[in-house]
């Protein structure tokens, strides 16, 4: 079906295929390699001899006995008890999510539906906010909340990522309410209900591919923080990311690179099993704000 | 919507980020003005059988009672601003003066903490972004020359890059370029040179760092581009065809134009991101060769001694270089609408 304008010559074609390729290993090789490499041991993974040991692994099968070894996620999962910032990473999400989205979809609606002048500046502003680096808001927070003995505990980090959230959420939201026709709702008041019966009944049962899409950017957020899980949380309530970033400091002179090797590789887990599943929708969220907006 | 209820409606957000960002603000340049206690000095005399002695030592007690009746610290006015670790004006008179040269000036420039930081962010803003632009027009470009089956693959792979931790990112490249990993080991071979180390040099760091820049977005850039791609209109790409153009004049005179507005919106979100760089910085331990806005924030706050004053400071600088920035987006947004609303 391709039509005459999409027509090719054969040298244009394999030369945009090689790009193509050549762009793939770069995005997928350096992943792909870490994950081969973190079961096998630091002699192999950063090899002096041979770049290739790193794949045939000598030195794993005369360690270890075998090619493969799980000696750095041991380490890392249960001896350094990598397990407990995995499971403070779950709650700091999840409740990150839940409650941005639910703030989210109200002030996106209101904007949404909001004929005056004010919020179109309210979604300005919300785009200055977006630009703030999160280092300069956590020089902020830290004197206040020390002094007030908030520092370090996770619902703390919760509420300030769900803040540093908002414009985010408020603008991608705000374009998904504007797809909706407004005769939905406005047809329910007319039957008698208020906005917010209007919202609940009409708008609530039709906003979840919107909702589902934002959700997924602000797990992302959330997930990949540094600077605010990194300043804020004391050394027993930390996340995966900035005890991966301690673990270099520690784990290096130790000689056990591997364990933080092993520990990226289950951080990016999660998130390849995230795009395998929502590859659509994190499509169609990045290109929402720009065809719309 | 009446006001009222659109009150009630977005109240819980804009609380939120009233509290969490507007009001940091003002709490960074309120703490910006002071800086922290002087030890508090005590002079004692010893007297022993070959006479007195004066001495005079820090009061530990005083000094921890001060700092914890005023947490602030003392006033200090705009002086943090000027001194060395920040705009540092008399360093920067006496350089030009005592220069001979404009190099000689400007090395001594780069030896000040908050230019070197300066000059590398910016640098990385307007080279990454641009690369960025470029580099994801030509992905799309070629993924959507590929036949149907194939896209859905290279999009999954093209998304990695970008959705990863951007600490996990650089980390990940951060091992295989050390001297005993793969991309290391393989480049000391190519360039025949034992010693050859992307760590070492300064040059090399920020090119590794840029480089990683451009990694990590440009899948950002190839996917709204690829979108756009989509809606090219198929009767002008003939009607173009029919006139005579060749394929880079379509592309050239058709694709492009259609594609500007998501060029602008791109050159926004990446001008934004790239201005705060700071986890490639911590995952590539490049601090020595390299240190952004955002690094000198942090390594204030984490020292053995928090400098809040000195980190305030910072920010707000940095702040008014994120205005400065947004400001010609905000002006023309601001045009725009008015033009709808007429």
């Amino acid at each position: 079906m391709a039509a005459a304008s999409q027509r090719r010559s054969t040298a244009l074609v394999v030369f945009s295929t090689g790009f193509i390729l050549l762009w793939l290993i770069l995005a997928a090789f350096p992943f792909l390699w870490t994950l081969w490499g973190s079961f096998k041991v630091q002699g192999d993974f950063f090899s002096r001899a041979d770049w290739m040991n790193a794949i045939t692994g000598p030195l794993t099968t005369e360690q270890t006995g075998g090619p493969f070894t799980g000696e750095g996620y041991w380490g890392a999962w249960v001896e350094s008890g990598f397990w407990r910032n995995v499971v403070n990473t779950g709650i700091v999400v999840v409740c990150t999510v839940v409650i941005s989205l639910t703030l989210g979809t109200l002030g996106g609606y209101a904007l949404a539906r909001s004929g005056f002048r004010y919020a179109f500046w309210l979604l300005m502003i919300a785009l200055v906010f977006r630009a703030m680096p999160h280092i300069t808001l956590v020089s902020g927070y830290l004197l206040p909340f020390f002094q007030w003995n908030l520092w370090g505990h996770l619902p703390t980090t919760i509420i300030v990522l769900v803040a540093i959230n908002q414009p985010f959420t408020l603008w991608m939201l705000h374009s998904f309410f504007l797809n909706i026709p407004k005769d939905l709702d406005e047809s329910a008041m007319v039957d008698g209900c208020t906005r917010f019966q209007a919202f609940r009944l009409v708008i609530i049962p039709v906003m979840w591919p919107g909702v589902i899409t934002t959700g997924l950017f602000s797990f992302l957020l959330a997930y990949n923080d540094f600077a605010v899980t990194a300043m804020l949380l004391s050394s027993e309530n930390q996340t995966m990311i900035p005890r991966i970033a301690s673990f270099l400091g520690s784990v290096q002179q130790e000689g056990n690179v591997m364990f933080a090797v092993a520990a990226v590789v289950s951080a990016t887990a999660p998130l390849f099993v995230l795009i395998l599943f929502f590859q659509r929708q994190i499509v169609s969220g990045l290109t929402a704000g720009a065809v719309k907006g | 919507m009446p006001h009222r209820t659109f009150i009630w409606f977005i109240l819980p957000s804009l609380a939120a980020m009233i509290l969490f960002i507007a009001l940091p603000i003002v709490s960074v340049v309120v703490q910006s003005l002071y800086v922290e206690h002087e030890q508090v000095l005590v002079t004692v005399e010893n007297c022993g059988p070959f006479g007195c002695t004066e001495e005079t030592r820090v009061d530990r007690d005083a000094t921890a009672e001060l700092r914890e009746a005023q947490p602030l610290g003392r006033f200090n006015g705009l002086g943090t601003y000027f001194n060395r670790a920040h705009l540092a004006t008399a360093e920067i008179a006496e350089a030009w003066a005592t220069s001979d040269s404009l190099g000689a000036f400007w090395d001594r420039v780069m030896n000040l903490p908050f230019y070197r930081a300066l000059v590398f962010t910016l640098a990385y803003t307007f080279i990454v972004t641009p690369l960025v632009v470029i580099l994801g027009l030509a992905i799309a470009l070629g993924v959507n020359a590929l036949p149907r089956i194939f896209r859905g693959v290279t999009i999954f792979f093209s998304l990695l890059p970008m959705i990863v931790t951007p600490l996990i990112g650089s980390l990940v490249l951060f091992w295989m370029i050390d001297a005993e990993g793969v991309i290391g080991a393989t480049l000391q071979i190519l360039f025949d040179d034992p010693d050859l180390s992307l760590k070492a040099s300064p040059a090399l760091t920020w090119i590794t760092l840029f480089i990683y820049g451009v990694w990590s977005s440009a899948p950002f850039a190839f996917i709204v581009y690829y979108a756009g791609l989509q809606t090219v209109p198929e009767e002008t790409l003939e009607a173009a065809m029919i006139d005579g153009a060749s394929r880079w004049e379509r592309i050239r005179y058709v694709v492009i134009p259609h594609l500007a507005p998501l060029t602008v919106f791109i050159m926004l979100i990446q001008f934004m991101d790239n201005f705060r760089v700071f986890e490639p910085i911590v995952g590539f331990q490049a601090q020595a060769s390299a240190t952004s806005l955002s690094y000198i924030i942090y390594s204030d706050l984490r020292g053995d001694v928090q400098q809040f004053g000195s980190a305030a400071a910072t920010s707000v600088l940095t702040i008014i270089g994120v205005a400065i920035l947004l400001t010609p987006v905000l002006i023309r947004t601001w045009r725009d609408f008015n033009r709808k609303r007429a």
